[in-house]
Parts: structure tokens; sequence; C-alpha cells
């Protein structure tokens, strides 16, 4: 590691490596911290990745970190109703059960050959300001304190985002804003190898249950709780383990592994830049408040931070009015996603075990050309206009 | 301020993304909280797992 960079990156996951890469790509000298020692573990992740969404954030296909190729998503309602959304006509919103560690070093990898320095086992603890300007950052690498200067600090510290508070940037959440989950990797168990399935309703207030399955007979089994819902610790853990017990397909199942976390489902923040700082992916609070997914979001912002970070360098402007341009280009291809999605998630909280029932059977009866949550939005609002009706402008 | 049951805790982030005083910090080995703690009381719900439990000094 150097003492002086032009760009540094807090946090190694898809947003940060991919901002990094970009970055590096535009010439700007660039520096990638992961504060784990080693980059892509432990695991914290369902591993859900939609096909269309790879190539809109161009991440190059690499089979080494493809786990399962899915055929479709089946959505269940609490009655047993089963509603899929097969690849033929939901391409884009289908895809990948990934390995989210070899996802990740991929990634990596692709930020270092770009020429991208890379430390493990470091963590920003400060932002360093002399005269109202950001001058660097202290990081504690491999146990030393050091300081190192920058002109640009990219924050993809992800959900638990410290970048962007120091920074002065809000990205305080709402509870109702948050899901509280955790996920088993269960073996030994019955499955559909080529569906992603979600399970709606009182089985698990406020969010879903999935199973993404790794092979025949192995998959990430997860359980995500509105935390505006829980009423007590332990909660998620508590519901995810009376649905496993009750399910026939999983009572000889085996845990592999078990990992809990936060996942923001807001509509989107006003700003994710203050001079100097530009966040990305779940760190600016991307995720995908319907679906749960921000591994994409992630690249997809990391690469237009990158980008625009490499620019700003050229021009010796780093100040918030130019990171409008990432600003702009990020909500060009995200926000009104984010904003409807949001809005859909606020009624499907709240929805009924009857009204889940009615709906998907709805949908599995009528069918759809081409499935997209825009489109399921659009048919409901066909049948049942007033579960739709506060947000139907955007639909 | 909560205190932690470190065998119960998986290190997630959650209560440090979510705690809206941003007084808890992850070392990667256990949490920390600091003084900026106003006893809310979320995390300890939120918690996905119960390691946490309000109320410690």
């Amino acid at each position: 590691m150097d003492a002086e960079y032009d760009v540094v990156v807090v946090g190694a996951g898809p947003g940060g490596s991919t901002a990094a890469r970009y970055a590096a790509m535009g010439g700007a000298k660039t520096l990638l911290i992961e504060k784990r020692q080693e980059i892509g573990t432990h695991v914290r992740c369902g591993e859900g990745l939609a096909r269309g969404l790879l190539d809109q954030a161009k991440i190059p296909i690499d089979k080494v970190w493809i786990s399962a190729e899915m055929d479709g998503a089946r959505i269940i309602s609490p009655g047993g109703f089963s509603f899929d959304v097969d690849e033929a006509k939901a391409g884009n919103e289908v895809g990948y059960v990934i390995e989210r560690d070899l996802f990740d070093r991929a990634l990596a990898k692709l930020a270092g050959e770009a020429g991208a320095d890379i430390e493990v086992k470091t963590s920003a603890t400060e932002i360093i300001k002399e005269n109202g300007k950001i001058v660097g950052l202290k990081l504690i690498c491999k146990g030393e304190p050091v300081t190192v200067k920058t002109k640009i600090i990219i924050g993809a510290d992800g959900y638990e985002s410290q970048v962007g508070r120091w920074a002065g940037i809000d990205t305080t959440i709402q509870p109702s804003d948050i899901m509280t989950c955790v996920q088993y990797r269960l073996t030994n168990i019955e499955l559909d190898p080529k569906y992603t399935e979600f399970y709606a309703g009182s089985i698990a207030p406020g969010g879903y249950i999935w199973v993404f399955p790794k092979n025949d007979n192995t998959a990430n089994v997860g359980i995500g709780l509105g935390a505006h819902i829980v009423k007590h610790g332990g909660e998620p853990k508590e519901y995810l383990d009376r649905w496993i017990a009750n399910n026939p397909k999983m009572r000889n199942a085996k845990q592999l592994d078990m990992v809990a976390g936060g996942c923001s489902i807001n509509a989107p923040l006003d700003s994710v830049v203050c001079d100097q700082v530009m966040l990305v992916g779940d760190a600016a609070r991307m995720i995908d408040p319907m679906t749960g997914g921000g591994i994409a979001h992630a690249c997809l912002s990391g690469m237009e931070a990158g980008k625009v970070a490499a620019d700003a360098i050229k021009k010796g402007d780093y100040s918030k009015e130019f990171f409008q341009t990432y600003e702009k280009a990020w909500r060009g291809e995200l926000e009104e996603k984010l904003f409807r999605n949001w809005m859909a998630k606020e009624k499907a909280q709240h929805l009924s075990d009857e009204t889940f029932d009615k709906l998907i059977s709805l949908l599995a009866k009528v069918g759809l050309d081409n499935i997209s949550v825009i489109n399921i939005l659009k048919a409901i609002k066909e049948y049942h206009p007033e579960l739709v009706k506060e947000f139907e402008d955007l639909l | 301020m909560p205190v932690e049951n470190v065998n119960k805790c998986l290190h997630c982030g959650l209560c440090v993304g979510s705690c809206p005083q941003n007084a808890i910090f992850l070392n990667e080995v256990r949490l920390e909280f600091n003084g900026d703690c106003i006893e809310c009381g979320l995390c300890s719900r939120i918690c996905p797992v119960g390691a946490l439990t309000p109320g410690g000094k």
C-alpha cells in the first residue's frame, strides 16, 4: 500500500470491487480495502442473481461462480397456491444461484487486474479532515494503524456502512424499511432444483421465506421479517425453525451453515454523495425492496461511481456538484423501479393470508406473457384495483 | 446499553446498520457500543438470533 491515492474504496464486496475496477480502468490511482481477512467470506447472502441484471451491470459471466442455473421462480401462498415465473416468460427476472465467495473474489480479481491495489484485513476507522476538506482515511491494516491520503472515498461498506455516516450523508432508515434475516444452508432435503421458491404470508410477517437451490438436495433456506413487526430478538430464527420443522420435505435436513443479516427495503435515499464521497450498493441502500436483491444494483452503482471518480480525478473536481453525474446515472437505471417496488412492498407487508391466496391463485390463472414485478402489479390492478390504488400512477 | 451474547452473535451487522444513533461498531470479533446509545431497544428487538439484551451499562 502506498501513502497516497486518488480514490480509496472501502469494502471489497461486489459494489466496491466494481467501483475500484472502473476507477482504476479510468486511470485513477485506486486502493480497495477489505476488513475481512478473506474477500468473499463468510457469505452473508441468499445468493440469487437475476440474469437481466447481470447484463445491465456488465458483469462477465464465469462458470466458476455459478452454483445452479434456474428455470424459474415459484411464488407460494399460505394456502398452497403457487405461481411460476418461468424463464421463457421472465428471462430477465430469473437467473442463477451463485457461489458468493467465488463471485466476490472474481470481481476483486478484475479490480486488481485493472490496476487497483488491494489490502485485506484492513478496516477504515475514521475520515481525516483538514479545514473542512477530506484529506485521507485512518486505517488499521493487519493490526497496525496507518493513514492514507486520498482525494475521493467510495463507501462500499455494506448494510452496516460507516463511511456515509462519518461523511454526513443521511443513510438512516425506519424499522419498516429494514428486514431482519437468518438463513441456513440445508442439505438432505427434497426440492425442485430448477426453481427458486418464495413463500409468502403469516409464516414470515412482513417478509418471506426463500429456498434457493445449490444442487439437487441442498439449498439456502432463509427468512426475512419486517423489523417493525418483530416483537423480540431471535424471532426470525424462531419462525424459520418452526417452518422447517413443519415442512415434510425437510424432515431429514442437516445444517451446513448459518448466517444472519440486515437488508434495507427503503425508497431511494435523497442523496448518496457529498463532497469527495460517493456511496454504492447496500451502503447506499439500493436493495430492491420487493425482492431483497442487491448484488446487481451494487455492481451497477459501483461501475457508475468508479467511472465518475476517474473522471473527477482527471478534471480535478471532487465536489458534490460534480458527483451529480453519478446520482443521475444510477437513478436513471434504478430509481423508478426501486420506488415502485417500495410502494408495492409497503402494501404486501400487510396483506392477509387470504389475500395472498387470492392474488397468487389469480396470477396462476391469468398467466402472463411477460412477467416482471411491474407486470404482476398491472395484472393485480385489473382484478383488485384497491390493492394498488396508492401507486397506480407508477403502473 | 445492550449486552451482547458473544456465543449467539453471528457478527452480521444488522444492529450496526439499523442503529439510529450509530452507537454500535462491529470490529469483526465483537460488538462495541458507544455513549451515544439512547436505550431505544431497537437492536435487541430486531436481532435475528437474539444475541442482544437491553439494559446493561
